[in-house]
């Protein structure tokens, strides 16, 4: 489904401040993957994201989607078929925009809708939101003409994510997008999604620093170090892993232990 | 008096549409587009000019669409050449100065006395009109026997600017209102609100702001066109500070009715703008502050209302001070 071949990229090349942020990723996602994604502060997991996205073009390698080469398409073109969830969970949706107008948006993914510039919310869509938004069980198909900017963290990031999915993406991109909600939120932000990609077999990625997650969700798991992919595990192999045993392959794929302090604090 | 009003009302109108422009720019897009001063006098000399050659309704539609291109190169200069937002406006702005003296004819001020302006045009039509409704009621009263006899005088008499300023101010609104809750218009005014998010719903942003901007600025001339046909002369210089007052308008409205949804926003603006002008001629009509004073009113006005917030905040906090320190303590 997505063929990363060996992408670099190098931030602020010829300074002091050079930091080669990917060395030779190279990644090959079978459709329905659902890979869970773990590593230290700074390893690339998020610059690998942005180079999937197309936040910024790889130097060297090719991103190919479909049997499509992607690696010079730009970000919002990519994002027709890709969907991405960040941290933040202000920076999926407009705040001053009613949750109405913001599904709309989304909407506009559809090939069917992508030239109707001038078409507007019909009775039809109004009524295909809210049968969604009653799925995330949060009430929100009653507060359809509220602006987002009054909904929760929690709420916000799941209405991220069925914007996100309305129109199943053929990749779907989630870098910690439980990490600034609070643990119960998390959890069923985590629920919402489980189900979500399991409904569509969307193929999917996901960066986490729980790795109790990391070996739970999905069907593979790989970790990253200093721009590198360390370690790669999947299905029956995965299966069989603790989490001290996938710390101490890193240890041994890395050669150094994991040092990302809100992986080591989490539970 | 009256017809003091009745100036502030059509000034109030007229300039709406840049407090409009104004709202699609810096509160719907997010950008200080300071191409307003140049475009506000570009849509005067076109469309003066057009007026000039006995074209007045063409003159109106062609500075719509010389002031979108205006938009249309400042969003060009900002989206694809990197040029900081601000700065674009201000390039586009002192280019323009060069391109109104063209359009002008290489004049620094144009007039039309005799020509035709919109404004005749339109209470010749309200005259004409009258005149067939009057003749069909006059009919209809015939067969019944019944004799009428009709004043020379139109009934809306010496308010025909103030109906067709409001009238194009009003539908500019409507059409504004509609075109924001388009999905083209959602997508611009998405792009203003969360760009992050407007890039990951495969919307361009490039297209998003260039759009907003062509529409903002072709709003801006829209008003200098109604201006430049309203007074029948423009100068070279009749724009400086139209971007401040446009302002004003706009906080002025939001001030008044808060800005929660847009259909609020635009409504705002027109509220705004006509409120600033009222304030104006009545302090031009007291004669308080002398005449040769008025930008330096201008400048006060807007400051004021730009900074209300904030000394109201400060005024607010001293109270609880004051408060808190009666109840002892400190």
């Amino acid at each position: 489904m997505l063929k990363i071949n060996n992408i670099s990229k190098t931030f602020n090349p010829g300074t002091v401040n050079e930091k080669k942020a990917l060395e030779n990723v190279s990644l090959h996602l079978l459709p329905g993957d659902f890979v869970t994604i773990v590593g230290s502060n700074g390893a690339g997991k998020s610059t690998l994201f942005n180079a999937i996205a197309g936040a910024f073009f790889a130097d060297e390698g090719s991103i190919v989607l479909a049997g499509e080469n992607i690696t010079f398409k730009p970000e919002h073109k990519r994002s027709r078929e890709m969907g991405r969830l960040f941290q933040d969970p202000m920076r999926g949706t407009a705040p001053n925009m009613t949750i109405e107008e913001n599904l709309a948006l989304a909407y506009l993914r559809t090939a069917k809708h992508q030239n109707a510039f001038f078409s507007r919310i019909t009775k039809k869509d109004r009524d295909f939101f809210r049968e969604r938004l009653a799925l995330l069980d949060m009430g929100l198909e009653d507060r359809m003409k509220q602006p987002v900017g009054l909904l929760s963290g929690g709420q916000r990031q799941a209405l991220t994510l069925m914007m996100a999915t309305m129109v199943p993406p053929k990749v779907l991109l989630l870098d910690e997008h439980t990490a600034a909600l609070d643990p119960a939120t998390a959890e069923k932000v985590l629920a919402i999604t489980q189900d979500v990609v399991a409904r569509n077999k969307i193929t999917t990625l996901m960066v986490t620093h729980n790795m109790k997650n990391a070996l739970s969700l999905g069907n593979r798991t790989i970790m990253m170090d200093s721009g590198r992919i360390v370690f790669d595990t999947r299905d029956e192999e995965r299966a069989g892993l603790t989490v001290d045993a996938l710390l101490e392959k890193f240890r041994q794929g890395a050669g150094k232990a994991l040092d990302n302090d809100r992986i080591l604090l989490s539970d | 008096m009256l017809y003091v009003t009745q100036t502030a009302l059509e000034l109030g109108f007229l300039y709406a549409l840049v407090a409009m422009a104004l709202f699609v720019s810096y509160r719907i897009l997010d950008i200080a587009d300071l191409t307003t001063d140049g475009c506000f006098v570009l849509g005067a000399a076109v469309s003066v000019t057009c007026a000039a050659a006995g074209h007045p309704v063409l003159g109106v539609f062609a500075a719509m669409l010389a002031g979108s291109v205006a938009g249309f190169v400042t969003a060009f200069l900002q989206t694809r050449l990197g040029v900081p937002s601000i700065l674009a406006g201000i390039v586009t702005n002192i280019g323009l100065y060069t391109v109104n003296l063209m359009a002008m004819g290489w004049r620094s001020n144009l007039s039309i006395l005799k020509q035709d302006t919109i404004f005749t045009m339109f209470r010749d039509l309200v005259a004409f009109l009258e005149t067939k409704v009057e003749s069909a009621i006059g009919f209809v009263a015939g067969l019944f026997g019944a004799e009428l006899v009709f004043s020379d005088s139109s009934v809306i008499g010496n308010w025909y600017k103030t109906f067709l300023v409001a009238a194009v101010t009003v539908l500019m609104g409507v059409l504004v209102l509609i075109f924001l809750r388009t999905r083209l218009g959602l997508s611009v005014r998405a792009t203003g609100d969360n760009r992050d998010m407007v890039r990951a719903s495969s919307i361009n942003p490039t297209f998003t702001i260039t759009v907003g901007l062509c529409i903002a600025n072709a709003l801006t001339a829209l008003s200098g066109a109604m201006v430049g046909q309203y007074q029948k002369t423009i100068d070279i210089n009749g724009g400086t500070g139209i971007v401040v007052i446009g302002l004003a308008c706009l906080i002025i409205g939001e001030t008044v009715l808060g800005r929660r949804t847009v259909t609020k926003g635009v409504i705002a603006v027109i509220v705004g703008s006509i409120i600033y002008r009222l304030i104006y001629a009545i302090v031009l009509y007291t004669k308080v502050v002398p005449v040769d004073c008025l930008k330096l009113l201008t400048a006060v006005i807007v400051g004021l209302a730009i900074a209300a917030p904030t000394i109201k905040n400060w005024f607010l906090f001293q109270r609880r001070k004051a408060f808190a320190r009666r109840k002892g303590g400190c």
